[in-house]
């Protein structure tokens, strides 16, 4: 057997090797070159740098402008070496090693040059090493010591930089320019990690700084506060605020970032229990070493004053919380769970799992409901957003995930980005989205708005499809349709892999001219010569895959549109290998794993449905109990019944459906209609206001666990700090479980995370030792796949032969009229996430502190708008007030706003209409009306009465009546 | 009968009054039949502007001619050639400045109007494009390897060697670029033969193109040269129009697009590299190497980075063949050079000549010696980072292996002299300090190391712990040698290092300066 150099496996992760490897793929073992390095034979691929190979002979060079996770740079001279039968001294991060060299690191005359080279960069530099912030974890303090620079005999009388005062625009770091040694690392990091171009040097010679933009602040400047710039500079001139505050950590612990649905891997640096810094890991398979604003920084609200640790509990929701013990929070619960039982029926209870919770946390909830409910009342938050891609993809591959690695872009040839806005939502993807196509990959944007990806630095699209929302089906089925009526399609991928009468059936259905660019330019509003060359070059530039969002799913046809997407990459053949897919850009950190671990009202763990007597067993002897065959409430389910006054119990781990799903007065009637609303939460959420128990939550950093990523990564999470509230949340579902009279034992989550493996075919092979030696595994993991999953569908699909589902475009109800002629579509935005209970707990909020309307010059124009105008949006469902973004990343007719601030009232606009298989709520496709406010009454009826429930419920927590004060 | 009249339009000429003396001219011979052609210059800076009749014994010549002279030239029989002015040259031809050079490159500057394709093409023009063309891609790369061409930006690496690298590297896209960032002081060659004959590196870019398989080409002007830049876009424009330049070259099928980029002030942009960078839109630094432009260059595609000089005489090369272009210089150092003579020298100007002349004959047989009349001291070959020559060894032969073996380097051909005068450790300290201003930041031998060098030779000069600050400059020399990342802090040193070889009395505790005489 052929044995393989694996570049990625055989390094070290706390080793720097000063060069990336030359590439990812594996070298056979034949094909290395040897060269000598002071007398020690070293094999390495070619293409690695002398200084690479080096390192992996155990001599560490010096170095300065060198780190292993940016292309060699050659500026800092001090690692030049001597090759034998060359000149001069060339510099061994950007000499590449070739068969035979002979290579000395180390003589007298290299010595002298590199403390003479040292001796120039000491001459404008400040000596306070010892109350240096970076003191401890200095490269350059490192480097003088290596060189052995006794003097510098230039004095430091000389020209310097030293007076330069620092920059402390940004709220996370400070750029003290005064300590720079312009290495450029910084302004590097910013170009190929991040690919933002922030930062530049600026000046020439002596005069050459690092300056944010055009020498502007940082917070200023393009700077998206990633981090990485900080993260590779080798001095103390961009420090963490953090570290400067407390000093260098004493110990650090790998675990997984809580944010989004990439699942950054991410050490935190600790000074005993307190976390001091969050670094991107290095040795992290979804974010090799990257990180975004929110996941490097935005951790503070973990230990924010608004945390709640004591379970509280209310005999209604206009009374006081009353702190109480954990005991009597399950036995007031569990009392009143089984009394709304009794009196109107089994069915009259739920829950909700979170997918900000671990898998195991997810499972244990999803258990209880079925086990000591007695009910398949379970439902998550993926019901309102990724439920139509678990549809969609099971329909037509057989499974519902995406299909690929993040590792994959890296062998895409052209990337069509559907309905997803990467750079503000996925922000580390995004990075290593632009970072291959500045390599050259062409891109396809679907979106009716101007994304920053549209045109950014180095980066344009070689298509915008500014499309009208809930034109999507249209949209996908004209993809399809040019791509089959020219001949485009991979014929033999079809023949071979897909169930040809269902191939056959569907090529009739598309051929036919009611798809066409040229029918359907008057729904979707792409003109239909962009429309064909967008098809043309997906189905022929090589590797095409497929980026979505919640763009995608959140629409009366969602299921539909993931159906078109999986039909489109079987069509060109884009399955089952790197570099092309059908790829989801899930929204939270466990949202995959959240639907995996069973969350949906008629799956079980697996995607395994309840009415499948075979499945059932294998639960009910697990379980101890006999599960109820017939599916349970989605959400919309509960919220209806609940407002009919049929359903009565609701428990809701770390989710807020107040704030985050459809139509809030809907929400806030049903919420006040139940009996018994129980909320486990680390804050008072908006959900929690209408609760009746709340249980104490715990953040990512008090508890041991694992998130899955939306490559169906497995990652570890680890705790580093005790949970203040007492009891980790699984924990306290144990507790609350036990009192519900259905005990369940389990020592630690490895314990969980073994019974879900023995009872789910694609996690067989998951156990914490696994993660332990591998970091992470994608599912599925069992015998099959000993090592893993990272690409689905080699050999063949999940379901045998891939299937083509007719998608028949039907136009949403949700039409614009002239009593509402804008459609309003809602996203993110970088700084903030989601409902923004964390983000807005952190500095992230100087960023984003309201939720802003963004608007068309022309519709501002004819509405009499301006810029920073407070307006009123009005839909069928409700209406709200917030202030005017003019900005011509829109397109006339469309208007956008986000929902990260609960007081904006996103969501009392948006209505119940959702997608017909799924009940995902059509969030993108919302028609409004927007007026400028004139008058002095600056809120809606529903701001006003939110404000006033919000400052009743502050106080009730408080411990007084609320209406007293 | 049309008389012709020719008043250069070059950038040199014009700064001394030339566009003046051509409103004059139009005004004075309005009412005759009176062809005023703005050629180029001839590169006889002494006398610009400088200008011609045409007249039945061959074009004679008038200089320096001011606007308030055209009258009186008129009234003298300007216009019928009669020589009796006493601004009357004679016959251009028979000038001696330029009847003893041997000009190859720079055959039709000052003689045709740059932007006409006829002038251009009754020289000869595009001869060397329409033999290319019946030749394969490795056949003119074999021939302009034949001609023993090098470098002639400075580096003087053999052109066709770097030709045959791009022409073998496989790629989709390949790229010409034409460095015409010129920024050695006392350097105007590239500039005169832009401003002159633009269809020379026209048609040198093309040929470039057809031989290596690259179909774009970029002149990276400095954006100093407005005129050039004019002039440049003027000719392309017209190239196109007349089918030498477009997708579709003269029918052959091979398609070549060209295109003037303008730099920004800087002259690190000189660097190949840097100037790769800047093409790109980038700032302006040097990139390490390898991998080296010809296999990735321009956004990472295999590029021909080559000079204005060198590209332009490929078209002659092409036209006459290797052998002949061979037949003039030295060893290895083959064909001419465009000197340029400049500073304190008595007639400054372009002096194409084989390669092999000596510096003397050129500073004194070409240059007349000093402006000033005092004796000259000092030379610096070469552009800021050359060496300077003391009188001693002005006997060099002119080559690129001669200039080696004194630790000098030859260049881009500029020539920059100094009279008796000269404080050589403020030259010295020029040197460093050009460095401090022109680096581009990158690597600190160069950022910091100019700095310091200012420095330590300011302590020097103030007579400040004067052996060990001798002994740092020194030692600051030799790393900024050793371990700069590009010939601009690796050179740097070069003026210092000879300056206190050579003119050791200038850095002494009492420099003791006679200007008595």
């Amino acid at each position: 057997m052929l044995e393989y150099f694996d570049p990625r496996k055989d390094s070290h992760p706390a080793i720097d090797y000063g060069t990336p490897p030359s590439s990812r793929d594996l070298v056979p073992i034949s094909e290395l070159i040897t060269l000598s390095i002071d007398g020690h034979d070293v094999q390495v691929p070619e293409g690695t740098s002398v200084m690479r190979a080096a390192v992996m002979a155990g001599i560490h060079i010096p170095k300065l402008c060198s780190t292993d996770s940016l292309e060699a740079f050659g500026s800092c001279r001090m690692c030049l070496v001597h090759i034998e039968g060359r000149r001069g001294y060339p510099a061994s991060c950007t000499t590449p090693a070739e068969e035979g060299m002979q290579v000395r690191t180390h003589n007298d005359s290299l010595a002298k040059l590199r403390r003479n080279v040292m001796e120039m960069y000491i001459s404008d530099h400040p000596l306070d090493c010892l109350t240096c912030a970076a003191n401890g974890d200095c490269e350059l303090q490192d480097m003088a010591g290596v060189v052995g620079l006794r003097h510098v005999r230039y004095g430091y009388e000389g020209n310097h930089h030293l007076g330069i005062e620092k920059d402390t625009s940004n709220p996370y770091f400070t750029f003290d320019s005064s300590k720079c040694i312009v290495c450029s690392r910084c302004v590097r990091a910013c170009e190929e990690t991040q690919g933002t171009f922030a930062l530049t040097i600026f000046g020439r010679g002596f005069e050459s700084r690092v300056s944010p933009g055009q020498n502007q602040d940082f917070v200023d400047s393009e700077c998206v506060s990633c981090g990485a710039c900080v993260q590779a500079c080798p001095t103390a001139t961009l420090t963490e605020t953090s570290i400067i505050d407390k000093g260098q950590p004493d110990h650090s612990v790998i675990t997984t970032c809580a944010y989004c649905g990439v699942g950054c891997a991410f050490k935190a640096d600790m000074q005993g229990d307190q976390v001091v810094r969050m670094t991107p890991w290095k040795q992290g398979k979804a974010n090799r070493g990257h990180s975004c604003v929110k996941g490097r920084f935005a951790f503070g609200y973990v230990t924010h004053s608004d945390r709640i640790t004591t379970p509280m509990l209310r005999e209604s929701i206009d009374q006081p919380w009353r702190k109480v013990s954990f005991e009597e929070a399950f036995e007031f619960a569990a009392k009143r769970i089984r009394g709304i039982q009794k009196q109107y029926g089994r069915t009259a209870v739920g829950g909700i799992t979170s997918s900000r919770c671990t898998n195991e946390e997810t499972y244990l909830v999803q258990k209880m409901v079925r086990a000591a409910f007695g009910n398949n009342n379970v439902d998550t938050c993926a019901r309102v957003c990724h439920s139509p891609t678990g549809f969609g993809l099971k329909t037509t591959f057989g499974e519902s995930a995406g299909t690929q690695t993040f590792d994959s872009v890296e062998k895409t040839d052209v990337m069509m980005v559907i309905g997803a806005n990467p750079t503000d939502a996925h922000p580390v993807f995004a990075s290593r989205l632009k970072k291959r196509l500045r390599e050259g990959a062409k891109l396809i944007v679907v979106d009716p708005r101007t994304i920053d990806l549209v045109r950014s630095p180095h980066i344009k699209a070689d298509y915008h499809l500014t499309l009208r929302p809930g034109t999507n089906v249209a949209f996908i089925n004209a993809m399809a349709h040019v791509i089959v009526t020219e001949g485009l399609q991979a014929d033999q991928f079809i023949a071979e892999r897909c169930d040809v009468e269902a191939f056959e059936q569907w090529k009739t259905f598309i051929s036919d001219v009611r798809h066409s660019p040229e029918s359907t330019e008057q729904y979707t509003g792409i003109s239909a010569a962009q429309m064909r060359g967008a098809a043309r070059l997906f189905a022929q530039e090589g590797n095409g895959a497929i980026y979505y969002g919640l763009g995608v799913t959140e629409h009366s046809q969602g299921s539909s549109m993931v159906m078109g997407i999986a039909n489109l990459a079987m069509l060109t053949g884009n399955i089952g290998r790197e570099g092309v897919g059908v790829n989801p850009l899930r929204g939270q950190n466990n949202v995959q794993g959240s639907c995996d671990m069973g969350s949906f009202p008629h799956e079980l763990p697996g995607y395994r449905h309840i009415s499948s007597e075979a499945v059932r067993r294998v639960f009910e002897k697990a379980w101890h109990v006999t599960l109820d065959p017939e599916p349970g409430y989605r959400i919309t389910n509960m919220l209806d019944a609940a407002v009919e006054g049929t359903y009565k119990g609701l428990y809701v781990q770390g989710e807020d459906i107040a704030q985050s799903d459809p139509n809030t007065r809907h929400v806030e009637e049903a919420l006040r209609n139940i009996e018994c609303l129980i909320v486990q939460d680390i804050f008072l959420n908006e959900t929690a206001k209408f609760a009746h128990v709340f249980l104490p939550g715990s953040s990512f950093l008090e508890k041991n666990g694992t998130f899955t990523n939306a490559e169906r990564r497995i990652s570890p999470v680890r705790q580093v700090m005790a949970p203040l509230c007492g009891l980790v949340d699984w924990q306290v579902t144990l507790g609350l479980s036990k009192a519900l009279g259905y005990e369940m034992a389990y020592n630690h989550p490895s314990d969980i995370m073994d019974e879900i493996a023995s009872l789910t075919p694609t996690f067989a092979n998951v156990s914490y030792e696994r993660l332990e030696e591998e970091g992470s595994l994608q599912w599925p993991c069992n015998d099959d796949h000993p090592d893993g999953t990272p690409i689905m569908h080699v050999e063949q699909f999940t379901r045998g032969k891939g299937y083509f589902a007719l998608t028949e475009y039907v136009p949403t109800e949700e039409k614009v009229t002239r009593r509402f002629p804008l459609l309003l579509t809602t996203g993110r935005i970088l700084s903030q996430y989601n409902v923004g209970a964390q983000t807005r707990r952190t500095e992230n909020s100087s960023w984003h502190a309201e939720d802003v309307l963004e608007i068309h010059p022309h519709d501002a124009e004819d509405r009499g708008i301006n810029d920073g105008d407070i307006v009123a949006m009005v839909s069928r469902a409700g209406d709200t007030q917030l202030r005017a973004k003019v900005s011509s990343k829109m397109q006339p007719g469309v208007v956008y706003t986000t929902f990260h601030h609960p007081e904006s009232g996103a969501n009392v606009i948006t209505t119940d209409n959702s997608d017909w298989a799924t009940n995902c709520p059509e969030y993108k496709v919302t028609a409004v009306q927007v007026t400028k406010v004139t008058g002095t009454e600056r809120v809606s009826q529903w701001q006003t009465q939110f404000a006033e429930f919000t400052k009743k419920q502050i106080a009730l927590l408080n411990g007084s009546e609320g209406d007293e004060q | 009968m049309t008389i012709r009249v020719y008043i250069p339009r070059d950038s040199s000429a014009l700064s001394m009054g030339a566009e003046d003396v051509a409103i004059a001219m139009r005004r004075a011979v309005s009412d005759q039949d009176v062809d005023i052609v703005r050629n180029g210059s001839r590169g006889l800076y002494w006398l610009e502007p400088m200008v011609e009749v045409e007249t039945p014994a061959g074009r004679v010549a008038y200089g320096p001619v001011q606007a308030k002279d055209v009258i009186g030239l008129i009234a003298q029989g300007l216009l019928q050639g009669k020589q009796n002015h006493r601004l009357s040259l004679g016959l251009t031809e028979d000038i001696p400045y330029l009847k003893r050079q041997q000009r190859l490159t720079f055959a039709r500057a000052g003689i045709i109007d740059p932007v006409s394709l006829e002038a251009y093409k009754a020289m000869d023009g595009y001869q060397g494009l329409e033999r290319a063309l019946q030749m394969g891609d490795q056949a003119i790369v074999d021939e302009v390897k034949a001609s023993g061409l090098r470098g002639r930006g400075g580096a003087a690496f053999p052109t066709g060697i770097k030709w045959q690298t791009v022409l073998d590297a496989e790629a989709k896209q390949k790229y010409i670029v034409c460095n015409a960032d010129e920024g050695d002081s006392g350097t105007f060659a590239d500039r005169l033969q832009m401003e002159a004959d633009p269809f020379g590196l026209i048609e040198g870019m093309t040929i470039a193109g057809l031989a290596v398989g690259a179909t774009q080409g970029y002149i990276y002007l400095r954006e100093e040269y407005p005129h050039a830049h004019d002039i440049l876009n003027e000719a392309i424009a017209r190239a196109t129009a007349q089918g030498y330049l477009g997708d579709n070259i003269l029918q052959s099928g091979n398609g070549f697009h060209l295109d003037v980029r303008l730099g920004a002030k800087a002259y690190i942009c000189g660097e190949e590299t840097a100037l790769l960078e800047s093409l790109e839109g980038k700032r302006g630094m040097v990139r390490p190497k390898p991998p080296i432009p010809a296999l990735e260059g321009l956004f990472g595609q295999p590029t021909v980075v080559n000079n204005v000089l060198s590209l332009s005489t490929v078209a002659i090369i092409l036209a006459k063949g290797a052998g002949f272009y061979k037949g003039f210089g030295m060893g290895r150092s083959l064909g001419t050079m465009p000197f340029q003579l400049a500073g304190n020298i008595k007639y400054a100007g372009l002096v194409e000549v084989a390669l092999g002349v000596t510096l003397k004959e050129l500073l004194f047989d070409f240059g007349g010696g000093s402006l000033t009349g005092r004796p000259l001291r000092a030379v610096q070959v070469g552009g800021p980072l050359g060496t300077y020559l003391p009188e001693s060894q002005w006997e060099v032969a002119m080559d690129y292996e001669a200039m080696t073996t004194l630790g000098a380097v030859l260049g881009h051909g500029g020539i920059v002299a100094f009279d008796d005068s000269v404080d050589m450790a403020e030259q010295a300290r020029f040197s460093m300090a050009f460095c401090v201003e022109e680096s581009c930041g990158k690597c600190t031998p160069c950022r910091i190391g100019s700095t310091r060098g200012v420095e330590v030779i300011d302590r020097i000069r103030a007579n400040q712990d004067r052996e060990n600050n001798l002994q740092l400059l020194e030692e600051l020399c030799e790393t900024m040698v050793d371990s700069s990342l590009c010939a601009m802090g690796g050179m740097t040193p070069f003026p210092v290092q000879s300056a206190l070889k050579h003119f050791a009395e200038d850095f002494a505790k009492d420099p003791v300066k006679d200007y008595a005489n």
